[in-house]
């Protein structure tokens, strides 16, 4: 337990420093709502006018889809963490290595706690705005539907921690080029360009064509919001389930032993100049 | 036994040149630079060691070197049978630091939330801690600002906090890299009586660099200059630094000469001298100069450190490509 104490402690102060940002959370739930209700207007618009085209998926689960992709928005990894880059910028990076503790592990569960608090707000509002505010004002073809069944909503929370986990670790990653490059904006400006198309937060990945779908579930990036929204949706149940949440689990592992390697030659070639 | 060793230290750093024109842009070049070059001393426990040199010099290299950050490129340092780098996480556990210009605190929380974090990185005891910090806070002033968010407070609060938070797991070494940066003299007075307290009650080695000769005077007992990546002095600060006695006298200056004072200048009515106070002390030898002669103004003045440093560059100049 006490091995586990610097950690838990810096979880919990940047989950509980993160969470005073109200502003910032209202405003990203202001946006992905604008944006949410775009795609759904566009996609009923689609699967009403298209109806010769063979649709993998139903239109309900496009929607639901569409909502908790703009729902979870903030437990993809969009770019490094703040926090990092300003302590390289600054040089304040010294005092994260003058602490007795696992600098792999300690900015890891810096960045966990850093998007599941800004996740937390915004996943609350957009449920009750698409879960249960659409409904009552009459619009329920629109709104976000309930898990399959009880099942894929247990393999559904795994699979969100998972996300968690891999999301992490991929914001490791970014955190490590920004540590080796001294910059984010270069890594901050290409990482979503991959996350955002291969994640199935721009387009559901299950809408791409048939012959393409085992590459895009093998890809790291599926496990990042496509994996367990499919397991939510029932489209992935059974022994598929269990393969995707193995693939997130694989994926995790892969960056992070590439992040733990990345991290020790970061930190043997660390220059912090100027005073 | 010591209980700090550094042989031989060396640290390059390769850095990024950069040719005018646009064309250039695309050809990379790195240079190397040597921050550090050779770079030896040892420490005693309980030792207040205050380290000196201009900007660029290599002093706060040498401290992230000794606190583990950085890894020498070549030499040797062992701290208590610790390699800092290598044995980067049991060594930091038994050493504070404070870099001056850096924060170690959170910007968002309040003081008494950050001690309560660095009680959970360190792995503190609860009642063990609750001692040292009411003990921290009481010697530095504290109980004020505990409650404000860091963001909130000035310079020298920010650095009596950024002080504590260094010693809140009782280290028995501490690195201050130019702790007295930009704080007023009330504040620069209250870190250097702490620092000496520190030193003197508790046993803990202090290390500490500055650019402020008054803060040398006031605590290290031993000094070493660094300049060029290299030692060029290591003895007690009262070998180092000299003073100087300014006479204006009412007519033309006389030619003077008294053992222990050095003719540095002599100009119309105006003398220079620079003395060694343990050869001949400062009143002595005003009484002497006023005996004989009509003086009209009289002071004694500390030379300022770039003095100091200029004057060790000039002395070992010769050693240096």
């Amino acid at each position: 337990m006490n091995i586990l104490r610097p950690y838990l402690a810096a979880f919990a102060a940047r989950f509980k420093t993160m969470l005073q940002y109200r502003a910032a959370a209202v405003a990203g739930f202001t946006t992905q709502c604008w944006w949410g209700g775009l795609k759904v207007m566009v996609y009923t618009a689609f699967y009403r006018h298209s109806v010769h085209a063979h649709a993998p998926m139903t239109l309900a689960q496009v929607i639901t889809y569409t909502w908790l992709g703009q729902a979870l928005l903030a437990l993809q990894p969009w770019g490094g963490d703040p926090e990092v880059a300003a302590a390289v910028r600054t040089g304040a990076v010294s005092y994260d290595r003058l602490r007795p503790v696992d600098t792999y592990t300690w900015w890891f569960i810096r960045a966990a706690a850093w998007m599941s608090a800004r996740a937390l707000p915004r996943a609350a509002l957009m449920f009750a705005a698409a879960a249960v505010l659409l409904p009552l004002a009459g619009l329920d073809a629109w709104s976000w539907r309930a898990p399959a069944d009880a099942t894929q909503a247990g393999l559904f929370v795994l699979s969100l921690a998972l996300m968690i986990l891999l999301g992490a670790a991929f914001t490791m990653l970014i955190n490590l080029c920004i540590t080796a490059t001294l910059t984010d904006r270069g890594i901050n400006t290409l990482a979503p360009a991959f996350v955002i198309l291969l994640s199935g937060n721009l387009i559901p990945l299950g809408l791409f064509p048939d012959w393409i779908q085992p590459a895009l579930i093998a890809q790291p990036f599926a496990g990042m919001l496509d994996i367990p929204t499919r397991i939510y949706l029932g489209t992935l149940s059974g022994g598929a389930a269990w393969a995707g949440l193995a693939l997130q689990v694989f994926w995790t592992l892969t960056f992070v032993m590439l992040g733990r390697k990345g991290i020790a030659g970061v930190m043997s070639r660390l220059e912090v100049q100027g005073g | 036994m010591s209980q700090i060793v550094v042989e031989g230290l060396a640290k390059t750093y390769r850095i990024a040149e950069r040719q005018p024109g646009l064309l250039r842009l695309l050809r990379r070049r790195w240079r190397e630079v040597e921050a550090l070059k050779d770079v030896s001393f040892s420490l005693q426990r309980g030792e207040l060691l205050g380290f000196i040199g201009p900007n660029g010099a290599g002093k706060s290299t040498t401290i992230k070197i000794l606190s583990g950050i950085l890894r020498p490129t070549a030499g040797r340092v062992v701290i208590e049978g610790r390699v800092p780098f290598d044995n980067r996480i049991a060594h930091v556990a038994r050493i504070g630091a404070v870099f001056g210009q850096r924060s170690q605190l959170w910007w968002d929380l309040p003081v008494i939330d950050g001690f309560d974090l660095l009680r959970d990185i360190y792995r503190v005891e609860p009642t063990v801690y609750r001692q040292t910090r009411d003990e921290l806070v009481a010697m530095l002033r504290l109980e004020r600002v505990l409650d404000q968010p860091v963001r909130q407070l000035s310079l020298g609060q920010r650095m009596r906090a950024e002080i504590a938070a260094a010693l809140l797991h009782a280290p028995p070494i501490l690195f201050l890299d130019e702790p007295t940066i930009g704080l007023d003299a009330p504040s620069k007075l209250a870190v250097r009586e702490f620092v000496k307290k520190l030193n003197r009650e508790r046993d803990v080695t202090v290390l500490l660099t500055t650019h402020d000769m008054h803060d040398i005077e006031a605590l290290a007992q031993r000094v070493i200059v660094i300049g060029h990546g290299r030692v060029l002095a290591d003895q007690s600060f009262d070998v180092l630094a000299d003073r100087r006695l300014l006479v204006d006298f009412t007519d033309d200056a006389p030619v003077i000469a008294i053992e222990g004072a050095q003719l540095l200048r002599h100009e119309g009515r105006s003398v220079e001298f620079s003395f060694d106070p343990r050869v001949i002390g400062a009143p002595a030898l005003i009484a002497r100069i006023a005996a004989d002669h009509a003086v009209e103004d009289i002071r004694v003045e500390q030379p300022a450190i770039e003095e100091v440093i200029a004057r060790f560059y000039h002395l070992h100049g010769a050693t240096e490509a």
